[in-house]
């Protein structure tokens, strides 16, 4: 018995302390598979070794202001700004967009999908009271949900049980969205990676207040010294390079491009 | 039933491809809750033992405490043990968080009132039967101890069986205080819990199905180990 757990150990234990660190990252840059593109050409050129943590932006921001990472990558400008001024990142750096969509029940009771805005989308399916999946959770995707909201003059403090907060990640809310035939707010990467459709589809994007920054902070090292600054410094430098320009570029699910690089060199 | 069935075929395509992924999330699986077992039972089968032959004032009060301890919710052990080990946390400086150690850690936490418990219900029947005769031999605290245990070592091992299948099933709490980092941290439990979210549900139940066939291969290598239910040997 013993030999066993120990010759497990000898086989799983060898593994590790290369040189490694580690990035807190929004679920949807995992849940699209662009990490998998990503980091492992990272090793190949740098020798370095990313340790993810697929998380809500919300969650990313705590695990960054504990020290508990060396850099985060999230997507909520405000929270960022005030993650940086607070002195917990060095500072933050834009590296690529996407943009958020509206999914809904093919039939589309609301009749969001000829909408003019997103504003409009929204009043639509508050007017009908249809079933609507909000992520709950704190994460980027949930602020900015909550940011459209408050631009419709509507406040799903007081909306009906229409009105879901499942509290979950991207992918789980997607699940009950499918489950409940529910509106819901993803971003597209994770929207076209999804694989648990149902009846669902994409019935309105193309609104500019839909569009979805991705930012890279390194973790202050001033805060917490035991910090990886160097690896987190060229993971930065890597991800602003024409390599990773290319490579987030040329990422597609059936032939659609899911985010579009905009960092400045 | 479609997905199900989808499921049990992409279990079966995981386990004969030999994919390098699946055996290196087994293996983790297997390693983080058998060194969580061991400690678990090196702390709470002497405890449990103790606890039904010793008498002391607030024993009544010790033992409830320890089945309600049972019921310990892993997710808030997971929180606990990451504001434990995070950095800021007490113990940050050791840097255990989001290592297999520190998912260890926490199942020991989950599990270990669970063994000690059926310990201590299974050591009070054989205590009341063992009672004089251990007394009359002379036998020091120690030395009763280890006599019940060794006579008790059938239920014993049902109570190690159990906390091996909550460790192994277990998912909140190593969720929090591993990260489910790839080629780390990722065991059955968050790996499940990972492809549920991407919506691929038949690879989510490929996994769980081989879930359950591990934990169902441990439980027939320790009965084969310790040869019970055999004729003549129990």
């Amino acid at each position: 018995m013993i030999r066993i757990v120990l010759a497990i150990l000898m086989i799983t234990g060898v593994a590790a302390k290369a040189d490694t660190m580690r990035l807190a990252a929004t679920t949807s840059f995992n849940n699209s598979g662009l990490s998998d593109a990503l980091l492992p050409a990272f090793k190949v050129d740098t020798g370095i070794n990313v340790q993810l943590l697929v998380v809500g932006t919300g969650q990313a921001i705590r695990l960054g202001q504990a020290g508990d990472v060396d850099a985060i990558l999230v997507h909520s400008k405000a929270a960022e700004e005030a993650f940086v001024s607070a002195d917990f990142g060095t500072h933050r750096r834009e590296i690529m967009y996407n943009d958020f969509v509206l999914i809904g029940p093919s039939a589309d009771p609301s009749r969001i999908k000829d909408a003019e805005s997103a504003i409009e989308v929204l009043q639509l399916i508050a007017a009908t009271e249809m079933t609507f999946v909000s992520r709950g959770d704190d994460s980027g995707t949930h602020k900015k949900e909550l940011m459209l909201w408050s631009a419709a003059k509507l406040f799903p403090d007081f909306f009906g049980a229409w009105y879901k907060a499942v509290g979950a990640g991207m992918g789980a809310s997607l699940n009950s969205a499918s489950g409940l035939d529910a509106y819901i707010m993803a971003d597209r990467a994770s929207w076209l990676n999804f694989g648990n459709k149902g009846g669902l589809e994409l019935l309105y994007s193309g609104d500019p207040m839909l569009f979805n920054q991705y930012a890279y902070i390194p973790v202050n090292s001033d805060k917490h010294v035991h910090v990886k600054s160097e690896a987190a410094q060229r993971l930065e430098q890597w991800l602003l390079s024409a390599r990773a320009k290319n490579i987030i570029n040329n990422y597609k699910i059936n032939g659609e491009a899911l985010f579009i690089f905009n960092g400045a060199p | 039933m479609n997905e199900i069935w989808a499921g049990i075929q992409e279990a079966v395509r995981l386990i004969f491809s030999l994919d390098a992924d699946l055996i290196g999330i087994t293996l983790r699986s297997l390693e983080v809750s058998l060194t969580a077992l061991v400690i678990a039972s090196a702390l709470a089968l002497p405890f449990g033992t103790w606890l039904a032959i010793r008498r002391f004032k607030y024993r009544r009060f010790a033992i409830a405490v320890l089945n309600a301890l049972m019921g310990l919710p892993p997710v808030v052990v997971g929180l606990v043990v990451y504001l434990m080990l995070s950095r800021s946390g007490p113990f940050g400086v050791l840097g255990l968080l989001f290592t297999p150690f520190a998912m260890i850690i926490a199942q020991v936490i989950i599990i270990t009132p669970l063994i000690a418990s059926i310990t201590h219900q299974a050591m009070r029947e054989l205590w009341s039967e063992y009672h004089d005769l251990l007394i009359s031999l002379n036998t020091s605290k120690r030395q009763r101890v280890a006599a019940l245990i060794w006579d008790g070592r059938r239920t014993l091992m049902t109570a190690a069986l159990a906390g091996f299948g909550r460790a192994i099933g277990e998912v909140g709490a190593i969720m929090i205080v591993g990260g489910n980092i790839d080629h780390v941290t990722r065991v059955l439990t968050t790996a499940i819990a990972l492809e549920t979210g991407k919506g691929d549900f038949a690879l989510a139940l490929g996994l769980g199905f081989v879930l359950i066939a591990l934990t169902l291969m441990v439980n027939f290598a320790i009965h084969a180990l310790s040869r019970t239910e055999r004729e003549g040997t129990w």
